[in-house]
This record gives structure tokens, C-alpha cells and sequence, in this order.
């Protein structure tokens, strides 16, 4: 399931994972605007991408003719679907209304702002371990030495599961959310691991219920009088590690190379810490790292175009977020944007619930690194490395800085 | 001026309380609270349209 011809013509066959596109997607975004603003490609499976802001958000609210059947943005083959662990979704990012409703709102407590603050210490300690380790030497990879090591420790605290094993996560997550997209057998192989970890895990808690312990509490969830099944605590598991670790990631590497680009942004940082929250916002906006589909439900004529039961929709959240009718001058990054309804984290009943806790760790990863190396640059702009497709974000991405 | 929340239309991204953090916080699922009562105090009213203009789901209800 390859395909590597160039593409010719992006409106009638784009291709997401075209290496300049993946470095780059936003002017064929401006340019399909202008001329077609809801492109098809027959690749990877066939899918419809919008590239309005409108567009993305009326997609995302019709969740009747727009489900989530499917939210991975390429298919596995059809022989693939079933393996041994099929029957295990990852609710609720998987499910429609009317189950969708109790799987959120099960968990929405847990992603609060006020129950995430707890792991505010946790994270600044952590970044503090990262930058000591290779402040001394004058440079460091800004996206694995530290980026890539905060969310997986953070969500691996959060399930109770060991720490030790953060570099496998790590290597699960990306063979289900990169690799595993123009790989079937790696996104399965990665899937079945995940799933196996969590069987065993979950095994362990019903042997040897734990105090203060998430899946311990989750096992023990009602709905409707009725102990939740086991495979939604499994499902809920493997959702909490594939979402919260690549997308998090992603959004503070993108971040740190933006600022390692821009000295005007980091003095302004600086000078006034005031600015954190909205230049927070702002950086997710510029630099949106998740991409969603959907599956058609039924034959529908959307905006013109003709869609038919089974076809995939690309929500890609970080074309939305650069359309010029909704956000003035779209590609500058403007740190105290005054209304910025960008769409990073989704929009309508599957909002991302974790996006609290990513807020969180965005901002210590961020004012930490700012705090302890207030002066960094590339080391060689094109060495830059990008992953792009489902989750876009920076993947090599060697900064220097004088020596700490 | 007045402020509300539309609660059929939010869906907790809580960017009302990261731009106006005195006026808009959030109830245990997430979704937006009004911490005031009452009217917005004059010097808090570009504020509360700030939030406004920030939900993406246009659930911040302003009423002049
Ligand atoms: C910057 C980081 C992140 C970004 C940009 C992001 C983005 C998104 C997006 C766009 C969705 C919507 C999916 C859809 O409409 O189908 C989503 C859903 C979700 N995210 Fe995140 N996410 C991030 C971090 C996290 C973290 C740290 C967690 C914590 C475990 C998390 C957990 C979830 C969950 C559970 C859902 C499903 C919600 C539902 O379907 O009701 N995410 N995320
Ligand atoms: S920004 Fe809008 S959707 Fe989000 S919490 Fe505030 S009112 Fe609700």
C-alpha cells in the first residue's frame, strides 16, 4: 500500500503523506481554498478533504452523516480489521451517540482543569531532569531529548503503569499514529501490543485492586447500575495512551522550533509572562498537530460534493486553523491574537478531553525550557525532520544554545 | 452587559477561562461556569467579549 507518483493535481489527487506537503501543507491549502475548497484523492484508500474553517466545524457537528466509525485517516485493509484483540475501540474517540455520551462523560471529570492541576509539580520536576541532562553540552534534539519524553511520562503516571517502559510506549504509539498509517502489519503489531499491555494490566487490578489508581477506579465505573464492561476500561486505556503522547509531543516540538526561529516571540515571552496563555493558544493554533476522519453515513451532497455511504472525510484541524476568514493574517503567529477560535483540539461532542492536561503540559514544557535556556537557535534548519498524516509535528529538530 | 452560557452548545474547550480566567471557570466535567453575579463590572467587559470571540463552539452569550 504504497503510492510515491508526484501529485499533479492536488484537487483531484492530494496525497498527506507527500514529502513537501508533511514539511509544509499550507499553501496547497490556500490554494485549494480558492479554487477547490473540498479536494478528493483516490489515494491511501480514497478520501474527501475540506480545507475551510466552516467546512471542518459542520463536519464535526454532524455526527449523524459524519461518524466515527473510523477516525484514523487511512484504512486498514479489509482483511485486517479483525484480529485478536477486534472488538477493542478506544471510546469514546470510536463511538457514536448515543453510547458516545455516558464513555465521555465518564471520564471528563478526570480531564478537568482542576483535577489535572495535581500533575503540575510532577511535570515541572521532569522538565527540569530533562534539561539537566543536556544543558552542559550547548545543544540537544528539542523534539526526542526532550519533547518526546514528557507527555508519555505523564500519561504513563496518570494510568499507574511503569515508568521504565515509556520508550516502548513511545514506539507503540508511532506504529499506530505514523508508521502504522502506510503500514498495516506495523499498525497492527502495535495495536495487539497495546492492547496485550493493557489485558495484562488490567488483569492485575482485578487480582489486586490498587488505592488511588485510574484503571482500578475505572473497573469499578457503573452506568445505568451496571459495572462497565471490561473491554471499555481496555478500550479507554489504549485511547489514553494513542492520544495524549504523539499529540502532545507534536505541539511543543513545533513550538520550540517556532521559537528557536523567532527571538522577537522569545523576548516578548520574557519580558512579559502575562502573554503564556494566549501565545499558547496561538502556537496551537499555527502549529495544529491532529487530523481526524470520519466515515459517511448515508449519501449526502456536502457543500457540492457527492458523498457516498462508506467514504472517509479528512478533518484536518490544522488546514481549519489557517483560513483566512476566520483568522486575520493566518500564517503569522501573533502571540496575543485577540480572538482565536481555533480548533486544535476538535470541536463539537468529541472536543479532545484530554486538551486540559495538554494545556497544562504545554505550558511547563514551554516556560520551563524558556526559563532555564532563554536563548537557543536551529543547529541547521534543514536537518528539521516531519512527521505529517494523522499527527503533524517535528521529529528531529537539534538546537544549540550557550552552554548551561 | 451580561454574560452566559449557552450549555446545549459548550463543549468544555474552556478557552472563555484561558483569555478571562475572572469571569468563566469550569464544573467538574469541564464545561464552562460564570463566576460572577450579576452584571460584568465595566473593566471586565472587553474581557468577556474576548471570550466570546474565542469559543469556538459560540456558546459565550453576551447580552448588552
Ligand atoms: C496538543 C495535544 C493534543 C491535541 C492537539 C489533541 C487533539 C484532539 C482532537 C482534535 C480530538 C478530536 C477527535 C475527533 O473529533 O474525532 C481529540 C480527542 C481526544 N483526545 Fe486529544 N489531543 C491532544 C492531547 C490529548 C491528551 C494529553 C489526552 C489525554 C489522554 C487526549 C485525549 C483525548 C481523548 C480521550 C479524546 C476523545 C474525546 C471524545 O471522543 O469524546 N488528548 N484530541
Ligand atoms: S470556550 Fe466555549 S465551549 Fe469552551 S468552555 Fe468556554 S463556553 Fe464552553
Amino acid at each position: 500500500m504504497t503510492t510515491t507518483e508526484p501529485v499533479q493535481d492536488w484537487a483531484t489527487d492530494y496525497d498527506i503523506f507527500d514529502p513537501g506537503y508533511v514539511r509544509n501543507p499550507y499553501p496547497v491549502a490556500e490554494q485549494l481554498r480558492g479554487t477547490c475548497p473540498i479536494a478528493h484523492t483516490e489515494r491511501w484508500g480514497g478520501s474527501w478533504m475540506p480545507t475551510r474553517y466552516d467546512d471542518v466545524v459542520a463536519i464535526a457537528h454532524e455526527y449523524e452523516t459524519f461518524t466515527s466509525q473510523q477516525i484514523l485517516v487511512t484504512p486498514l485493509p479489509p482483511q485486517m480489521q479483525e484480529g485478536a484483540y477486534g472488538g477493542v475501540a478506544a471510546p469514546p474517540i470510536t463511538s457514536d451517540p448515543p453510547d458516545h455520551h455516558w464513555q465521555r462523560r465518564l471520564i471528563l471529570p478526570t480531564f478537568s482543569p482542576q483535577s489535572v492541576a495535581k500533575y503540575e509539580p510532577g511535570t515541572r520536576e521532569l522538565c527540569h531532569r530533562l534539561i539537566d541532562g543536556f544543558i552542559a553540552t550547548g545543544r540537544a534534539d528539542a523534539a526526542t531529548d526532550y519533547a518526546q519524553q514528557i507527555p508519555v511520562r505523564v500519561i504513563a503516571a496518570m494510568l499507574g503503569v511503569p515508568l521504565e517502559m515509556s520508550d516502548e510506549f513511545t514506539s507503540w504509539v508511532r506504529g499506530v499514529l505514523e508508521v502504522g498509517l502506510t503500514d498495516p502489519v506495523v499498525r497492527m503489531e502495535s495495536r495487539n501490543k497495546i492492547i496485550g499491555f493493557f489485558a495484562s494490566e488490567i488483569a492485575d487490578r482485578q487480582a489486586h485492586p490498587r488505592e488511588n489508581d485510574l484503571i482500578t477506579e475505572l473497573l469499578g465505573a457503573q452506568f445505568e447500575g451496571q459495572p462497565v464492561p471490561v473491554t471499555y476500561v481496555m478500550g479507554v486505556c489504549n485511547l489514553m495512551l494513542v492520544a495524549g503522547i504523539d499529540t502532545t509531543w507534536s505541539s511543543i516540538g513545533s513550538a520550540l522550533w517556532h521559537l528557536a526561529q523567532h527571538p522577537d516571540h522569545r523576548a516578548q515571552l520574557s519580558a512579559n509572562t502575562d502573554l503564556w496563555p494566549t501565545a499558547i493558544e496561538e502556537l496551537l493554533r499555527a502549529y495544529s498537530p491532529v487530523t481526524m476522519a470520519r466515515i459517511v453515513a448515508h449519501d449526502t451532497e456536502f457543500q457540492g460534493c457527492p458523498m457516498h455511504t462508506g467514504d472517509r472525510v479528512l478533518m484536518s484541524f490544522p488546514l481549519a486553523n489557517r483560513d483566512p476568514s476566520v483568522f486575520e493574517n493566518p500564517d503569522e503567529v501573533i502571540l496575543d491574537r485577540e480572538h482565536n477560535r481555533h480548533v486544535a483540539f476538535g470541536a463539537g461532542i468529541h472536543r479532545c478531553a484530554g486538551s486540559n492536561l495538554a494545556r497544562l503540559e504545554l505550558r511547563i514544557a514551554l516556560r520551563t525550557w524558556m526559563e532555564r535556556i532563554p536563548e537557543f537557535e536551529l543547529e541547521e534548519p534543514s536537518s528539521v525532520t516531519w512527521a505529517g498524516g494523522q499527527v503533524r509535528g517535528p521529529r528531529v529538530c537539534t538546537v544549540r544554545f550557550p552552554k548551561g | 452587559m451580561r454574560i452566559r452560557i449557552d450549555a446545549d452548545r459548550c463543549q468544555g474547550h474552556q478557552m472563555c477561562a484561558v483569555v478571562a480566567p475572572e469571569l468563566f471557570g469550569s464544573d467538574d466535567f469541564g464545561n464552562a461556569t460564570i463566576l460572577i453575579e450579576g452584571a460584568v463590572p465595566p473593566e471586565l467587559e472587553a474581557k468577556a467579549r474576548r471570550g466570546a470571540g474565542t469559543c469556538p463552539e459560540q456558546a459565550v452569550i453576551i447580552e448588552d
